[in-house]
Order: C-alpha cells, then structure tokens, then sequence
C-alpha cells in the first residue's frame, strides 16, 4: 500500500462536490458542536483528575475525526464496542452527561454500580456494550455480534475499535479471521494514532502498513485520513453497507495522532519530539472541519463561541450535581456475580454486613 | 411410566443437545470439529445435519476466537454452545473466560449478560500424557462469574447439562472422558433438568464421608466397596457442581460421621479439596474426630506411562480412609 491514505477535504477545507452530500449541514454542526463538548471535557475532566477529585482520565484529543465519523455512520442500533479512548461516541449517540459522569465518579447513580474504573463504560440502551481493559478481547464480540445479526438477519452491524498497539494481540488476529470466515456483518477500525503508551508503531509491525492484513484475512482494507471526518464517513458507509448486506467485514486503518498524553499516567515528552507534535497540531481535525464548515458557510465564530460557553455552563452545574451522589450501596457489592447469590457468597456477605453493623468506625448505612 | 434407554455419556449428552436445540432456536453450537465429523468424541454426532451449518458450525482453530465469538453471539441474544475440544486446551481462551465472560454481568451491572456454556473433555485415565489429561477445575471455581459442573454418569450428564443451559449463567461443563464410554445407564428419553449446586448422596454410610466428582465418583465407588470389606461403613457424595458447591449437604454428612475425605484427579496444592477441607472444618469442628483429608494427582505435570501412580486408585483411596477412619 504505497498510495496515501484516502483523503477528501483540501487544505482551504472544500471538498469535491461529489463527496459533499455525505453529510448534511446539520449532521456537520452538529458534529462541530459535539467535538466543541469533547475537548472541553478532555480539559475539565483531565484538571479534575490533577485535582483528585477523578481517578483516572484518558484525552481523546486529536483523534475525534476518527471517533465522529464512526459514530456518525453507523445506525443508532448498531453496536460499538468501544477500545477505552472514543468518548465522542457516547456524545454522537447523545448518552446523557450525568449518566457519563456517574460511570466516571462510580456512584450510586452509575448503571455499573461503581464497579469499573473510569471510562469503562456500558449504556445498553445506547447499543455500547462493555468496555473492559485488557486491549482487543472486545475484538472478538464483534465478529460473534456481526456473526449473530447475519445469522438473524437484523440488519445491525457490529462496530469495534483498537488502537495499533491492539493490533499485535492474538484476539486482533482471530477476531478478523473469524469474522472473515463467517462472513460476519462487523467492522473493524484501527486508531493509529503511532504510539501505544509509549511504544513507536515501528515496534508494532515490519508491514508497510496495518490495512494491508486486511488481503490475508480475505476480507476489505482500507487506510485513510483520520483526521479528515468526511474521509473516515467515506469509507465507514461503504463498509456498513456491505457489511449490512451480508457481504463481509472490513478493516479500517485510520492514521490519526494522539496529541494528549496516553493517560493520566503518561507523560509524552519522554517518548516524542515537539516538531512532530507542532506537525500534528497543523492536522488538528476540528480545525479542519471548522475550515470545511466555514467552507460551507457554517458554524462562524459567534456559533462556536456560543457552544463552547453553553457546554462550559452546563458542563460545570452537571459535574458538581453529579459528585454529589453518594457511593453505591455496599450490597451491591455481592450483587450479580451470578443471576442469584451463591450460598458462599450469601454467607461472606452476611458476616461482613454483621460485622460492619457492630462497627462504631464507620458511618456506611447497612440493611 | 416414561420411557427409558440405556445410554453411555455421550449418548446422553448428545441427546441433552439435540432436545435443547430443538427447544431454544436461539442455541448454536460451534468449536473445532463439531460440525460434519461431530466432534472428536462424537458428542455432537448428527447435529449438524439436524439443525444446519448455520447453528452447529466448525471454527478456525483458535480457543480464544471461538470463546470470544461466542460471547459476542451471546451479547447480541443468540445462546451459544462451545466445545473445546480437550481442557488442556482451554488455557489460550483464559484471558476470554476470565476477564470477559465470567465479569460481564457484573461490570456491566447486569446490562448484559451473555449466556455461554462451554463444554470441555477433561481428566486422566486414557493414555493422553500431560495435554490430554489435566483437571483445570479449580482455575474456574476460583473466578467469581463462573458456575463449574461436572457430571459423573449418563443420568448426570443429560440433566445437569440441560439443567446447566436453561441457567442464566456462564457454565464451564467438565465431562471427564475416561467415563465417556464406560459409564452407562438407563435414563429417561424425555427432556429432563437436574438442580445445579446440589450435591449427590450415592451411598449412605456412618463411619466416614467420601466426596469425588466426574470419573474419580466411578474409583470412589471401587474403594467404598472395599473399605466395606474391611468392616468400614462409607457415605460417598457426587458433589456435581464445584461453583457454586453445596456446601450444607457435605456438612450434614460430616457432623454425622465425623470424618471427611476429599478425592480429585488434579495436584494437592491448591486443588478444590483444599477449598473443600476448609469449609468444613470451619462449619463441623466440633463433630470432627480424625484431620480431614485429601487423596489427590501429585504436584507434578501429568505423566504419561506412570499415569496409573499418579491417578487415586481405589486401594489408595481405602488406605486414607483406613487410617482416617483409626485416627
């Protein structure tokens, strides 16, 4: 694959006519207005991390034309299966703020009962099933969930995301190979925004390139701009479609850049230089878009300054009521393990709820 | 009177399959060889032709993808059936049933809970060396998420397994092989479930309680006679299912007897009969008379000639009980 990764908009931010109705006005406002809401949580939840008032927080900054133009091609029924890094996402899929920031505080009002560290989410109602941390098990869901809506014949198609580091773990291999066999109704797309914590993408692979497995696997690959929303929508519907159609899954390379920190853990300036930062920053996809909007006219400065104020505003009030939920319950701690409560369970739940009743230290309600 | 048959295990789990499929559209069975062949040990023998390629299907060679699959198939309402092929070969599908499978009910606070149930040929006794003999019960029984049944005859077999696919639950089935064709019975034809976590008194005694599971239930049997020859009266118990395990039936026995022995294929240390002794003597202090003790496989890989050392034979299992019992 020696040609650059697919491309649609020009520098000045037009596109040719023929890959203009991709999207609509509104479809890009309202992208334009979910990514003003991403970074303003990148920035807020990352100081509430410095400040400890959140675990733990990872930035998707840099990579949201990848994240967007996946969620904006898929059908609200269609399953993502989340890596850990695509927060837009949920905001396309418009999940509501508290029920975001109660996974992320894991409090009594967190569907997930405070059972995962922050970012792990699942919103059934929303078709995100969920996020767990070992890298690429989620890989395999979407061949078995692509498998299951060609097998029932519902239409739906199973989207999952990695990053290139994943793409070295065995489930990214079989996931592909299974889906490739059975021809399941899934797609399969790489953030490759070159770094795995720390680790280059030259240590991930001697191959030109990761879309290139796609022909081992006998099934469709394609690398693209990752940081060129209408690019990644592109490919993304061709891939639906075919995938919908029973004819298969689809590899998507999207070559993109993690401008933040991998996590609130890391510090990038160990590992990278501020030339290929400046270099990235030049690419920045909201940027991009932006300039296609004005291209378009939309989405001037008044509209923009408008979103980033109403965000801010109902970014804060939304986050302090949230942090105001007590912790869950502690029964809820030996709760659905199985559908019932082992007897082993039952009993070491009962002696430490006993116990915690005749404790004079602790302040914690007990049933 | 309902009708009855006289089956071996795999006659009864194919049987258990076959009615299950026909009842559930949702079920599919998919692993290495199930399909057109019918798996290595015949289990899911006409299946294929039965219910089509579309529900019993044969995958790449890959545990960790066909578990994976499986779980994805489950999120989205199918009712997956997983063979793997030998439980020695489980271990590259750990990361899928550990981290995946067994929390997803949990970490998704019971959003999604996907039903699989693995099936897997386990256990010592055929000449199968180290990877085709090993008992990784325990790996299971210890991640919370997973129930853990094993069936000790045909009877057992096509109700704990029928029993095991109407549960909610993720099911890690063990059928120990070596009884595969040996073990034979008259069952009922009719579809029929047993009660999971329910242990099974075989033989009543008043001198000494006996617990085994799967084939060393069959070795028990041999020693309990034998220890009868010696004057020594033996309650055995067929525990069934080792997650979660019935704990108040083991009690029961142990405060009338006073004495437990525990006997399993797989090492000592840290085997379940650990996690077995403990329990007990924690619940019956007060009743026992003599140290519960374990018959086990040694802490060593499998073996391949001296495997019949290795295994409890019924003439060790008489000795422990012998000196429990003289304690």
């Amino acid at each position: 694959m020696t040609q650059p990764p697919f491309q649609i908009l020009g520098e000045d931010g037009s596109c040719p006519d023929s890959h203009r109705g991709l999207l609509s006005d509104d479809q890009i406002e309202k992208t334009l207005d979910a990514m003003v809401l991403n970074r303003i949580l990148d920035r807020r939840l990352l100081m509430l991390q410095r400040q400890g008032r959140l675990g733990f927080w990872m930035t998707s900054h840099g990579e949201e034309a990848t994240i967007f133009g996946v969620a904006a091609s898929l059908e609200p029924e269609d399953p993502i299966f989340l890596s850990y890094r695509e927060l837009g996402c949920l905001l396309w899929r418009e999940i509501p703020l508290p029920l975001i920031f109660n996974q992320l505080i894991g409090n009594s009002r967190d569907l997930c009962l405070g059972r995962q560290m922050p970012i792990h989410y699942c919103y059934r109602e929303w078709s995100i099933p969920s996020v767990s941390s070992p890298v690429g098990t989620q890989l395999p869901h979407a061949a078995g969930f692509g498998y299951a809506a060609r097998l029932r014949g519902t239409g739906r198609v199973a989207l999952a995301f990695c990053g290139e580091g994943t793409a070295s773990e065995g489930d990214f291999h079989t996931a592909l190979n299974f889906a490739g066999v059975f021809s399941s109704s899934s797609i399969f797309v790489i953030r490759n925004n070159g770094y795995a914590i720390s680790t280059p993408e030259s240590v991930q692979t001697a191959a030109e390139s990761l879309a290139v497995r796609a022909e081992g696997y006998g099934i469709a690959g394609y690398q693209v701009d990752g940081n060129d929303l209408l690019a990644v929508v592109n490919v993304m519907r061709e891939a639906r479609a075919r995938a919908a159609a029973g004819e298969g899954p689809t590899l998507i390379e999207a070559m993109t850049y993690r401008m933040g920190a991998h996590s609130t853990a890391d510090d990038p300036s160990a590992y990278r230089t501020e030339e290929e930062e400046a270099a990235w920053n030049r690419l920045d996809p909201y940027e991009r878009l932006k300039r296609h909007a004005r291209w378009r006219g939309l989405w001037d400065e008044e509209a923009e300054a408008a979103a980033q104020a109403g965000w801010e505003e109902r970014v804060v009030a939304t986050l302090a009521e949230c942090e105001r939920h007590p912790p869950p319950r502690v029964e809820t701690l030996f709760e659905g393990v199985l559908e019932t409560v082992s007897p082993q369970l039952e009993a070491q739940r009962d002696a430490y709820l006993a116990d915690l009743r005749r404790s004079s230290t602790t302040d914690i309600e007990v049933p | 009177m309902a009708e009855t048959g006289t089956l071996n295990m795999i006659q009864a789990l194919n049987d258990a399959l076959d009615q299950y499929m026909e009842r559930d559209e949702d079920a599919v069975i998919l692993g290495e060889d199930v399909g057109h062949f019918g798996g290595v040990f015949r289990v899911t023998n006409g299946l294929q032709e039965k219910y089509g390629s579309e529900r019993v299907f044969d995958t790449p060679l890959a545990e960790a993808g066909i578990v994976g699959m499986a779980i994805g198939m489950g999120l989205a309402g199918l009712r997956p059936i997983v063979e793997i092929q030998f439980a020695d070969f489980i271990f590259p599908a750990f990361d899928q049933i550990v981290n995946e499978l067994a929390k997803y009910r949990y970490r998704s606070g019971g959003q999604y809970a996907p039903r699989v149930l693995i099936r897997t040929p386990y256990g010592g006794g055929i000449r199968g060396g180290h990877y085709h003999s090993q008992s990784p019960e325990v790996y299971f029984a210890h991640t919370p998420g997973l129930r853990v049944v094993v069936p000790s005859g045909p009877y057992e077999a096509k109700g704990l397994l029928l029993g095991a696919l109407e549960c909610a639950d993720p099911v890690i089935f063990l059928e120990p092989k070596r009884i595969y064709r040996a073990a034979r019975g008259e069952i009922p034809l009719d579809y029929y479930t047993l009660p999971l976590e329910r242990a099974r008194v075989v033989r009543k005694g008043e001198d000494i309680t006996l617990v085994a599971w799967g084939a060393m239930l069959h070795t028990c049997q041999e020693a309990a006679a034998l220890a009868e020859g010696e004057g020594y009266d033996v309650e055995l118990i067929d525990l069934q299912s080792l997650a979660p395990y019935d704990l108040r039936s083991l009690v029961r026995s142990v405060e009338r007897t006073g004495r437990m022995v525990v006997v399993h294929e797989a090492p000592m240390t840290c085997g379940f009969g650990a996690e077995l002794v403990a329990a007990v003597q924690a619940a019956a202090f007060d009743c026992l008379k003599a140290p519960l003790q374990r018959v086990t496989g040694f802490d060593t890989p499998f073996p391949y000639t001296l495997e019949d050392h290795y295994l409890p034979s019924a003439e060790r299992i008489t000795r422990e009980l012998a000196r429990t019992i003289e304690y």
